[in-house]
């Protein structure tokens, strides 16, 4: 799962709601597995089928207009549950960027630590985009974390990351790794820690 | 140089700071249970390292267990298996479990205050956002992901950003029947589900400092529900009162040595906010949420705005503008993380005494931990709540979040003590509405939305 990502080039999957919670993204009854593949056939779930496992037509996801590595998606994204398991079904889903105007902290984490890239754009930027794609589906958008900027239409907007996030993502690093390099530092560090 | 609460505890854990990056925060405290840390064992494994201070770290098999027959194998084949594996991971990497069975077995953020292991000036994290809960200690305290969850485990640190901090100043005097629940249900609904995000909340003000311990954890739990990392409050006499005694408090001399470090945890005179809000207590009514994220709360005379999302409404049955009182209810859960807790249940009880519960109406009542049930047995709310018809079950996460047996079914309204009314969060198109345990109580007796202030 981890691998390095710098430019990615693609078509869109607008999904046009705010306040996208985890427990949309994955219901806490699909969370029962030990492993960390297999959560994106849950991705959306109970926007995506009905009970009885059909597809709901109306959900973007089941659309065929509508493909692509990029989720687009309403501010907050990602609010509620720590639950790692939404980052995993997004990118087992097939999807290596989320962008939103606004990204709830831990889920942005969590992304980050799956090699899916959170790009957070302005509320005006969002809403071309959600035209743009919603009017042809066949938009693309170029997504540079080198350069830090997402363009469509050839309207670009720069995003942040910090500088550490941003070489760990273009070299593939994990952030375990880094811990474990200094682990030495740790332990001098709790010599001296006495608590409070 | 003065200091907030935040920053004094954030200093003493930092290990160091990268350039243009986070910093190396240490962990004091790691809680785990079986939903979220089953991939960072495998991890781990992968890699082929050992933890590295199990002593550090405490587990619960808590979100995924039954809240009947505990004594019986789990019936659903996957949650079985799941708390298998926490039970093998913990012994194979000898951390301690309280697993089922165990007498300090419950809800991961009920059980570690109330064994005292949750203490002032610590960090703690767990791989759950209502981690929260434990700031309410005086302590940083916050959610992480599986791949954290690994990360301590391999480190006992964490990458962290340092995050902008605001204080919410609670002034005055509640009124008759609103508690702790009432008070952050009604911050998020004037701030929203994202008002605090990027924020570490502490909340100070002279209702908070007179809540219990309970309700200032119920404040705490849901500071995550606005987005915040966390919430914290100083610790003052009545932190210290709870936590001395219990089984992992500091003893004799390492008591007195600790508290005296304990008693410089609070925000200095002049320490400087990114943000601070201040509210009126007296403003504050029984609140009760009407949406599907729990910023979308009014007080229980209030009306539905009818500003509100028609897709949220169009999921809860409700109208714009109608009134919430007197909307009729099929469920009540009180339960949670949020308010599970023996004065929760004692609360509750108290209320129901010599009543019955609406014949409409199904109650389950689920404790926080064993050590709740067994207090309440001890008190005999047990009988009281028999008595009114309601269900006591054993402890769990339960119908907080569905993931077990405990569904509040298809398009039915729950009141619930818990902290989220999320589309589906109960159970597949379940209706939640958010509450204090006193308001579940009354809505569970009338058997709809009322105004528990009429009742006592």
């Amino acid at each position: 799962m981890s691998k390095a990502i710098n430019k990615i080039a693609s078509r869109a999957v607008p999904v046009h709601l705010e306040n996208i919670d985890t427990d949309q993204i994955i219901p806490a009854r699909f969370l029962k597995a030990t492993t960390r593949e297999g959560f994106g056939d849950n991705l959306f779930r109970d926007w995506r089928y009905n009970a009885d496992g059909t597809p709901k037509k109306d959900f973007v996801l089941n659309d065929p207009t509508y493909s692509g590595k990029i989720l687009v998606a309403g501010k907050n994204f990602g609010c509620g549950s720590s639950r790692e398991h939404a980052a995993w079904a997004i990118k087992d889903a097939g999807f290596d960027v989320v962008v939103s105007s606004f990204f709830a902290d831990i889920f942005k984490n969590n992304a980050l630590n799956n090699f899916l890239l959170p790009v957070t754009v302005s509320e005006d930027f969002l809403q071309q985009l959600f035209t743009a794609i919603e009017k042809d589906p066949k938009t693309k958008l170029d997504v540079n974390l080198g350069d830090q900027t997402i363009t469509a239409n050839g309207h670009s907007e720069t995003f942040e990351i910090d500088d550490y996030k941003k070489t760990c993502l273009l070299n593939g690093y994990d952030d375990i790794d880094f811990l474990l390099s200094i682990r030495g530092e740790i332990e001098i560090f709790e010599h001296q820690y006495a608590g409070i | 140089m003065p200091k907030t609460l935040f920053e004094k505890i954030w200093d003493r854990h930092i290990v160091k700071t990268i350039d243009g990056g986070p910093s190396v925060l240490y962990i004091d405290k790691h809680f785990i249970h079986e939903v979220t840390s089953p991939q960072a064992f495998k991890g781990l494994e992968k890699r082929g390292i050992e933890v590295f201070r199990p002593a550090q770290i405490v587990a619960t098999a808590d979100h995924n267990v039954p809240t009947l027959n505990q004594h019986l194998p789990i019936k659903e084949e996957l949650s079985r298996i799941q708390v298998q594996t926490l039970v093998e991971n913990c012994q194979k990497h000898q951390v301690e479990l309280y697993g089922l069975g165990h007498p300090y077995q419950g809800v991961v953020h009920v059980i570690g205050p109330e064994l005292g292991i949750t203490q002032p000036g610590m960090t703690i994290v767990c791989g759950d956002s209502h981690t929260s809960t434990h700031g309410a200690f005086g302590a940083i305290a916050f959610g992480i992901g599986t791949s954290e969850v690994e990360m301590v485990m391999a480190t006992q640190c964490l990458l962290q950003s340092k995050p902008k901090l605001m204080r919410i100043n609670v002034e005055g005097q509640l009124g008759k029947g609103v508690t702790a629940k009432d008070i952050i249900l009604y911050i998020i609904a004037r701030i929203s589900a994202s008002g605090a995000t990027g924020y570490f909340v502490e909340y100070a003000g002279s209702a908070i400092r007179n809540l219990s311990m309970e309700g200032r954890m119920t404040i705490c739990n849901m500071s995550i529900e606005m987005g915040a990392r966390g919430g914290m409050i100083a610790p003052d006499e009545t932190t210290f009162t709870y936590i001395k005694g219990r089984p992992f408090a500091p003893q004799g001399a390492g008591w007195d040595q600790k508290l005296a470090g304990w008693k410089q945890l609070y925000s200095d005179k002049d320490a400087k906010f990114d943000m601070e809000l201040n509210i009126d207590a007296p403003d504050i009514e029984p609140m009760i949420t009407y949406g599907t994220n729990p910023g979308m709360g009014v007080g229980v005379t209030g009306r539905i705005p009818s500003t509100a999302d028609p897709k949220s409404l169009a999921y809860m049955g409700l109208q714009a503008g109608a009134n919430i009182k007197g909307k009729k209810i099929d469920y009540v859960f009180i339960g949670s993380c949020t308010n599970s807790r023996i004065e929760d249940l004692r609360l509750v009880a108290s209320f129901v005494k010599g009543r019955k519960k609406a014949d409409n109406v199904e109650v389950w009542v689920v404790p926080g931990s064993k050590q709740v049930e067994q207090q309440a047995i001890k008190e005999g709310i047990d009988k009281v709540f028999a008595e009114a018809g309601f269900q006591l079950r054993q402890p769990g996460c339960s119908a907080c979040l569905g993931m077990n047996e405990d569904k509040i079914p298809a398009g039915k309204y729950c009141i619930s003590t818990s902290n989220r009314n999320f589309e589906g969060r109960q159970g597949p198109n379940a209706r939640t509405l958010l509450a204090s345990p006193l308001t579940a109580a009354v809505a569970a007796i009338t058997g709809e939305v009322a105004d528990i202030r009429e009742f006592i």
